[in-house]
């Protein structure tokens, strides 16, 4: 492989690292200031995530920084809106369907891993 | 004890724990935050690399990049690895795919004893279908609107 594209490839790797922690932070700061419950927050980024591809604003976000944009739940947001934009193209049925589904593997993922994982695992004493 | 006086009680009781409470470390939880957040997007971009080199593309691809982020989500969830990360990395562990795994993994397990329909089943959606009805719902509306503009 030649130099550049292995440095493109580390340079990657910073920008994904640095976006993406850098969302991870914000969502710190606010947690320390308004102490919100963890399932608030995640719903607040995925309606950032939502609201900001609808403006055009993300998807400059998922090019420069490709997994540091997509992986935070805000990408997830982004995945549905995306989704909905996308079908919006090809008719007003899929305008309505689009979202849910381009969020369809995230879902059917977390819903099967997790039944799965509540037959094999018994629940542990949190040990705060 | 009543009236003023079970309020005054309360008051200090409130005190009291204000006074024993540590200061919440912001900088800490700042940086613990970007570090374990960027590494898992650093895992996520990784794993990009990996399927895109075995010939994946498109949303398949990014599909995919979630699934496995998913799984281990959940994995790392049912052996209680993932609640130790996220009492030092707190948003570090929330915000990325793997904290969404997390959010629907760990009331599965912790409810199952309440029956698989009524425990493990219903109160999978506790976090998530807050997610996934305000996702869909705005999902929607932007789709209606695209498709008038």
């Amino acid at each position: 492989m030649p130099t550049e594209k292995i440095l493109e490839i580390l340079f990657m790797y910073f920008k994904a690292f640095a976006v993406g922690g850098a969302i991870c932070v914000i969502a710190q700061i606010i947690i320390n200031i308004t102490s919100l419950t963890s399932g608030k927050i995640l719903v607040f980024f995925m309606l950032g995530g939502v609201v900001l591809t609808a403006l055009g604003l993300y998807q400059p976000l998922v090019d420069f920084a490709g997994a540091g944009a997509t992986v935070p739940i805000s990408g997830f947001g982004y995945l549905l809106a995306n989704g909905a934009i996308k079908g919006a193209e090809k008719g007003f049925f899929y305008a309505v369907t689009g979202s849910l589904t381009a969020a369809s593997a995230g879902v059917t993922a977390a819903v099967v891993f997790s039944f799965i994982m509540s037959l094999l695992f018994h629940s542990k004493t949190k040990r705060n | 004890m009543t009236g003023k006086n079970a309020q005054n009680c309360n008051n200090n009781y409130l005190k009291y724990v204000r006074a024993l409470d540590p200061p919440t470390k912001h900088f800490k939880n700042c940086l613990a935050a970007f570090g374990v957040g960027g590494l898992i997007c650093t895992i996520g971009q990784f794993l990009r690399y990996m399927l895109e080199y075995a010939g994946l593309s498109g949303d398949e691809l990014a599909g995919t990049v979630s699934v496995i982020l998913i799984f281990f989500g959940c994995l790392l969830t049912g052996f209680g690895v993932y609640d130790r990360i996220g009492r030092h990395a707190g948003a570090g562990s929330i915000v990325p795919i793997t904290g969404f795994a997390n959010s629907v993994t760990s009331p599965a397990i912790e409810f199952r004893t309440e029956g698989y329909i009524y425990g493990t089943a219903a109160k999978m959606f506790n976090v998530a279908g807050a997610i996934i009805v305000y996702g869909v719902f705005s999902g929607v509306i932007v789709g209606i609107i695209y498709y008038f503009l």
